[in-house]
């Protein structure tokens, strides 16, 4: 099935933001990563399971009349680090945005680990996980040294 | 950089030491034995203040980096009680840290929290030395494990070591394994299923090609060993006291279960035990614990002069004054 054909499985957008390339079953998470809820008024779509040369399969979501920023692009890039952005206007990409994780996430979660000095709100210091690697993403706490629970990190979004 | 421009920000993990710098500081330590024993006056840190930060109990790592900067004609200033402490009143560690900061030229700590040293050396511009975190590391007191190996088999490389005991919650165990496959160390984990190692230690031990066998035959495996590094059951990482009974006296060690050992396989243990060794091992030739809490003196004296960028002499006098 062409890529053309499963962009055409929700109608074309006037102005928003695209992602594609979400590992399949990550949408849901995505969604809620951007604070996407019940009470979000602008239109937003989602295609889950969708065939992808690249990834076997993949989840494609449009949210209308809203440009991811470079901060929503980093927490997106915890449970979608391959993930494909277009902002668009008036029908056309205007921008195309790649997510680039560097060595380190900083203030974007909280580590997962209940022991971990970070886990006081009152520390100053900023939150930091190491990318240890990216397929699959292997995040470690700078301070404790935990790896990071990718299905809790969702939750620890600051 | 710390506040003196040293090049050594401080010792948090042993990932912070090179092999190289491993094996200069036990030399330096070697060197440092007759001022440990006080046989030898060397007030190579004098006008230093070394800061005791213990947030939990300790005995052998407060009162051994407190004897170590002492023996070296140091300072030391103490947090105290935590109870008396601005900790009660909700200080922040990293505002602990800037007052101590202040004060003293180097920190020794100890906290309860997993990462609390990372983020003190992060807060201070003094070096932090890490005198255990959480479940987490260890470092000084690998630093003395290894001088006891060392003091006992001539060298660090090749040998069998037997990790036995709690090897989930051992901040200890976390810290020796990691450097002993560095000097290519064979590692046997005999733990109850219950204590096992975490599974990213061992993942990161064998993906560096260390060689290691995970069991929950303590007794099988000594015949083999070069080394039986022992750890309490510590009490208070059990949520669940039930749990705790459960699989507290499960690794005990009488001098009955040593007859088949190598002669020159050695005991350890870093203190306090329960009942994991039994008091009939302590005089056996294999017994080096007491020994080993003792090098604790001189390896963090070896550390302390490091950090604090003092070179220890190639020649210190074995007796009377430097």
């Amino acid at each position: 099935m062409s890529q053309e054909h499963n962009m055409r499985r929700v109608t074309a957008i006037r102005n928003g933001t695209v992602i594609d390339h979400i590992p399949s079953g990550q949408g849901m998470k995505v969604l809620e990563m951007l604070g996407v809820q019940s009470s979000t008024t602008v239109p937003v779509s989602m295609v889950m399971n969708v065939p992808s040369k690249k990834m076997g399969t993949k989840d494609i979501i449009k949210v209308e009349d809203r440009e991811l920023n470079q901060d929503e692009l980093n927490r997106l890039a915890l449970v979608a680090p391959e993930a494909h952005v277009a902002i668009i206007r008036a029908y056309s990409v205007a921008e195309k945005l790649t997510i680039n994780l560097g060595d380190e996430v900083v203030n974007v979660a909280r580590c997962t680990f209940s022991n971990c000095i970070t886990t006081n709100p009152r520390e100053p210091l900023p939150h930091r996980l190491k990318v240890r690697g990216t397929e699959p993403l292997d995040l470690r706490c700078h301070y404790c040294g935990r790896p990071q629970d990718l299905d809790d990190l969702v939750h620890n979004l600051l | 950089m710390n506040k003196r421009g040293d090049h050594m920000t401080g010792l948090i993990t042993m990932d912070d030491l090179t092999n190289e710098a491993i094996l200069e500081i036990l030399d330096d330590a070697e060197r440092l034995l007759p001022v440990a024993r006080g046989d030898t006056y060397l007030p190579l840190l004098q006008g230093k203040i070394l800061g005791n930060l213990f947030f939990e109990p300790s005995t052998r790592t407060r009162m051994s980096f407190e004897t170590a900067m002492k023996r070296l004609g140091g300072d030391v200033v103490n947090l105290g009680d935590v109870k008396t402490s601005s900790v009660v009143k909700g200080e922040t560690l990293y505002d602990t840290i800037q007052m101590v900061d202040g004060y003293t030229d180097i920190i020794a700590m100890r906290h309860p929290r997993q990462g609390a040293a990372q983020y003190a050396q992060d807060s201070a511009r003094v070096p932090v030395l890490n005198g255990g975190d959480g479940a987490g590391h260890h470092p000084t007191q690998t630093m003395l494990d290894l001088f006891t190996i060392r003091q006992a088999h001539g060298a660090l490389e090749g040998l069998k070591v037997v990790l036995a005991g709690d090897l989930r919650y051992g901040r200890t165990v976390h810290s020796l394994s990691h450097a002993l496959t560095r000097f290519g160390c064979e590692l046997v984990l005999a733990s109850p299923s219950l204590l096992r190692m975490p599974r990213e230690i061992v993942d990161d031990l064998t993906a560096h090609g260390a060689t290691v066998t995970e069991t929950e035959d303590l007794l099988g495996s000594i015949n083999e060993a070069d080394v039986v590094y022992m750890t309490r059951i510590q009490k208070e990482r059990f949520a669940d006291e039930d749990e705790y009974t459960k699989v507290a006296g499960a690794y005990k060690l009488h001098a009955n279960n040593l007859e088949g050992a190598k002669a020159s396989m050695i005991i350890m243990h870093p203190l306090p035990r329960v009942d994991e060794i039994h008091p009939s091992v302590d005089g056996t030739r294999h017994a080096r614990y007491f020994e080993q809490a003792f090098n604790g003196v001189v390896a963090r004296m070896a550390l302390l002069c490091r950090l604090l960028g003092v070179s220890v002499p190639a020649d210190v006098p074995q007796g009377g004054e430097a």
